[in-house]
């Protein structure tokens, strides 16, 4: 076995045995499940029912719990390692920092990746068993978004590991990153630039380079492709792409900034102290 | 074997190691001693690759151990003060140390045997739930079985019965030649037996480098 993957599989498999594993898979699949008990497949909101229902409330839920839970689960991953002694052991070993790093990374992407789409699968077979039709596009456009969010949030945990000395340190910007995210940039930061009345087009060039806003953005996009409940700001990116281009970009877009902070962490891991 | 020029280590405004000269050759088993901070833990982790020299270098048969960390790493074994609370199972860690190192997972049990530890009972424990002896005992089978040229012990007995240390003397004197064995220690008594040179260091500088019958 190349030692990139051996890596990966004992990482995989520390995984699965660790606690907060069972935690995280049990908040996913048991979202899904109190989903089906509080009957939201029955229900109809803004002309969406039954699975594709059930999906969009799922998705819009996990935009706000699945960064916090990749980061404060990952970003420890080296960090934790050093701190512990646990790298200087292993790293005695002939294997080289690339393997080491990117493995941990391929290790701890199928870790919290699985869990969600496995969630996902399980609401549709379900659904299906029940006689639900199934909204494949809905379907596989969240596995997409689900697949770039996960990755550019641990291309982020990576990287502050990388660079922490301590994992509580570690866990205290994990969490600042997190809520920077999802609150301040959303909230505190647009409101204060369009009281300011600074120019629309790079307000939304921020939010839109906020990577849980344009999975928010892009996950609505199938179901209101005019991105009408957005208001005037679909104007803007709508005139600047189609919405195929704009999905496109949103499964892109995150992919690629999780993989640039994921390099970076490598470089600085390379060049610092590894103990 | 193991050759240090002018090496320097800094952590901030403190001098960890201080321009040490200092070179370790094959068939030489080293007691390396010194207080707390004066400087032994740097200089192993500089020789194993994890710490960049603030200025001069560290060459391991000639290579350098940052550059061609996994070439000089195959010839080299590492036991830590501390076994690292390693959440694998123990079936795990020999497969990680047999891919990796190629290792004869055979070699690990027989030498794991030797040192009284039966690994094969315990093989789907996770190796943070060993005892702080047992996981010492796998340890040193381990970086005996890995056929390293260079071995490095932190105060390798510091978890270890009277019986059992006399077990890893016994299997060390059997697998010392043509190697160099560096012990890091505070307790020369322990290894009195088994080194032929004593360097002692203080505030990051080697201060004395004696030979001794062994």
């Amino acid at each position: 076995m190349n030692n990139l993957f051996l890596i990966a599989y004992l990482d995989l498999k520390e995984s699965i045995r660790a606690k907060w594993f069972l935690v995280y898979s049990l908040v996913f699949g048991g979202m899904i499940a109190l989903f089906f008990i509080a009957g939201v497949t029955e229900s109809q909101v803004m002309g969406f029912s039954g699975l594709s229902r059930l999906l969009l409330m799922y998705i819009q839920v996990t935009i706000v719990i699945l960064p916090i839970f990749i980061l404060i689960t990952t970003v420890r991953s080296i960090s934790g390692d050093r701190d512990n002694h646990i790298l200087e052991y292993m790293l005695s070993f002939p294997i080289s920092l690339k393997q080491y790093y990117w493995g941990k990374i391929i290790g701890r992407f199928i870790t919290v990746y699985l869990p969600v789409v496995f969630a996902m699968v399980v609401a549709v077979v379900y659904g299906f068993m029940k006689g639900a039709s199934i909204p494949w596009d809905i379907f596989f456009l969240y596995t997409g978004l689900l697949f770039a969010l996960s990755s550019a949030f641990l291309g982020i945990a990576f990287f502050v590991s990388s660079f922490v000395k301590s994992s509580e340190v570690a866990l205290g910007i994990a969490f600042f990153i997190w809520i920077a995210l999802l609150a301040f940039i959303d909230i505190a930061l647009i409101s204060l630039m369009m009281q300011q009345r600074m120019d629309e087009q790079l307000i939304i060039f921020i939010a839109m380079a906020n990577p849980m806003e344009i999975f928010r953005v892009a996950a609505i996009s199938l179901f209101d492709p005019e991105l009408t409940v957005m208001g005037p700001v679909a104007f803007y990116i709508l005139d600047l792409m189609s919405q195929s281009a704009f999905v496109l970009l949103s499964i892109a877009y995150p992919v690629l900034l999780g993989l640039v902070f994921a390099f970076f962490g490598f470089k600085i891991f390379k060049k610092k102290d590894l103990v | 074997m193991i050759k240090t020029t002018n090496l320097t280590k800094k952590f901030g405004a403190h001098v960890s190691l201080d321009s040490v000269n200092i070179e370790f050759n094959k068939n030489e088993s080293i007691a390396l001693m010194g207080a707390n901070g004066a400087g032994k833990t740097t200089l192993i982790r500089s020789i194993l690759g994890y710490y960049h020299p603030t200025s001069g270098g560290v060459s391991i048969n000639g290579l350098d151990p940052i550059k061609e960390r996994v070439k000089v790493l195959e010839n080299i074994s590492f036991v830590p003060q501390l076994p690292p609370p390693i959440k694998l199972s123990i079936a795990e860690l020999m497969q990680y140390i047999s891919v990796s190192a190629h290792v004869d997972t055979e070699l690990i049990t027989h030498y794991a045997n030797e040192m009284k530890l039966d690994i094969k009972a315990n093989l789907n424990k996770s190796f943070f739930k060993l005892s702080g002896g047992m996981k010492q005992k796998l340890l040193i089978a381990i970086s005996l079985a890995k056929k390293s040229n260079i071995i490095i012990y932190d105060e390798p007995t510091a978890n270890l019965d009277p019986k059992a240390r006399d077990d890893f003397y016994r299997l060390l004197k059997q697998n010392e030649d043509e190697k160099v064995l560096l012990f890091v220690t505070h307790r020369l008594e322990e290894v009195k037996d088994l080194v032929n040179r004593q360097v002692y260091m203080d505030l990051g500088k080697i201060v004395s480098d004696e030979r001794v019958g062994s």
